[in-house]
């Protein structure tokens, strides 16, 4: 095996911007999380609004990776084909199969076999 | 409402997250390395992750902050990944608003992207549930994955600087979040969502502060929303 170690690199920002981070995130993130269902409990919402909420999930995932996929991190943000084929192999294999093991089984599957070929 | 049916349905949560070892796992131990790499120390990478709780966001704020970022920039950016937490939030108050509120404090608080997703789609398929089922289920999903989140985040730190980079670890991110949506795509409404919102985020990734994100989510949210009326009055609507 290659020792392609990472390098621990200096610590750039200060214990005092960690901590500010670290209660901001964990506050803010449980706010946003709690939020909704504290206020709204069990009120019935219009069926607009339902309806926009049903494609929350659908939408929100594929926002959050596509850029992720086209631009990966590991090529420092260059177009990179075998991060493709594994991202929209996970896409097929799991709509086919309707279960999400199926989806990251075809996934980790492609990605080390392109690699690999 | 019976305690055994909601032990089984507690049950039914952890093994439909069973498959979410594979990324979760990884996902974990890749945000471990990553903070010990950025210099913290074990208990300041816990104490991050067990209080966020929410990789995605861990992970960009504390990248901003390497990148000498203002503070408030990498909190403000962090926080931006986390407003989808709003969205599900009220995406799964029609199923689980009806319940005390320190039951629904907890939800809250071990809301990730796959206890929700499993769970909505879990509510979408049985829509008879009774409230203490849901809430069953949604905990049986937390109960695999927030465990192995924060164990996988402590190996990561502990043994992470091993890890070659050609293992691609990293990549298990996106086809961990893709995994959830895939069998989710069962209506055109759905799969024209999904696609927009993917398309959508590519020019939106350039917007400040890690605005794309929701701004991609909610024009895809928009378009599906769009869909499924116009396909309502054409009268081939065929979802619950």
């Amino acid at each position: 095996m290659p020792e392609e170690t990472v390098v621990v690199v200096e610590r750039a920002f200060t214990d005092a911007q960690f901590w500010i981070i670290c209660a901001g995130l964990a506050v803010g993130s449980f706010a946003l999380r709690f939020g909704f269902l504290a206020l709204m409990g069990g009120r019935t919402m219009p069926e607009a609004v339902l309806r926009h909420l049903r494609y929350t999930a659908v939408a929100i995932l594929p926002a959050l990776v596509t850029p992720l996929v086209i631009w990966p991190a590991a090529t420092d943000g260059v177009f990179s084909l075998p991060h493709l084929a594994a991202g929209a192999m996970t896409v097929i294999a799991g709509y086919v199969t309707r279960s999400a093991l199926g989806g990251i089984l075809g996934g980790i599957v492609t990605l080390y076999l392109v690699q690999y070929l | 409402m019976s305690s055994s049916t909601s032990f089984s349905d507690f049950l039914r949560g952890a093994r439909d997250s069973i498959p979410f070892i594979l990324v979760v796992g990884p996902f974990g131990a890749v945000f471990g390395v990553v903070a010990a790499g950025s210099g913290l120390n074990l208990f300041q990478i816990m104490v991050y992750t067990g209080s966020i709780f929410a990789g995605a966001a861990q992970l960009t704020s504390l990248g901003l902050l390497q990148e000498q970022a203002p503070t408030i920039i990498a909190l403000l950016s962090g926080l931006a990944v986390n407003l989808r937490m709003g969205m599900y939030s009220a995406s799964l108050t029609p199923y689980m608003g009806d319940a005390p509120l320190w039951k629904r404090a907890i939800a809250a608080y071990l809301m990730v992207d796959q206890s929700y997703a499993l769970s909505l789609a879990r509510f979408e398929r049985d829509r008879d549930m009774p409230m203490p089922n849901r809430y069953a289920y949604f905990f049986g999903t937390a109960a695999v994955i927030a465990p192995l989140w924060c164990a996988a985040t402590l190996v990561g730190a502990l043994v992470g600087v091993q890890i070659p980079d050609s293992w691609n670890l990293d990549f298990i991110v996106p086809i961990a979040f893709l995994s959830l949506v895939a069998p989710m795509l069962r209506t055109p409404a759905h799969r024209i969502a999904a696609l927009t919102a993917g398309l959508v985020s590519l020019p939106a990734a350039f917007l400040p502060y890690n605005l794309g994100l929701i701004v991609a989510g909610a024009l895809g949210m928009i378009v599906g929303a769009r869909v499924e009326l116009s396909l309502r009055r054409k009268g081939s609507w065929t979802d619950a």
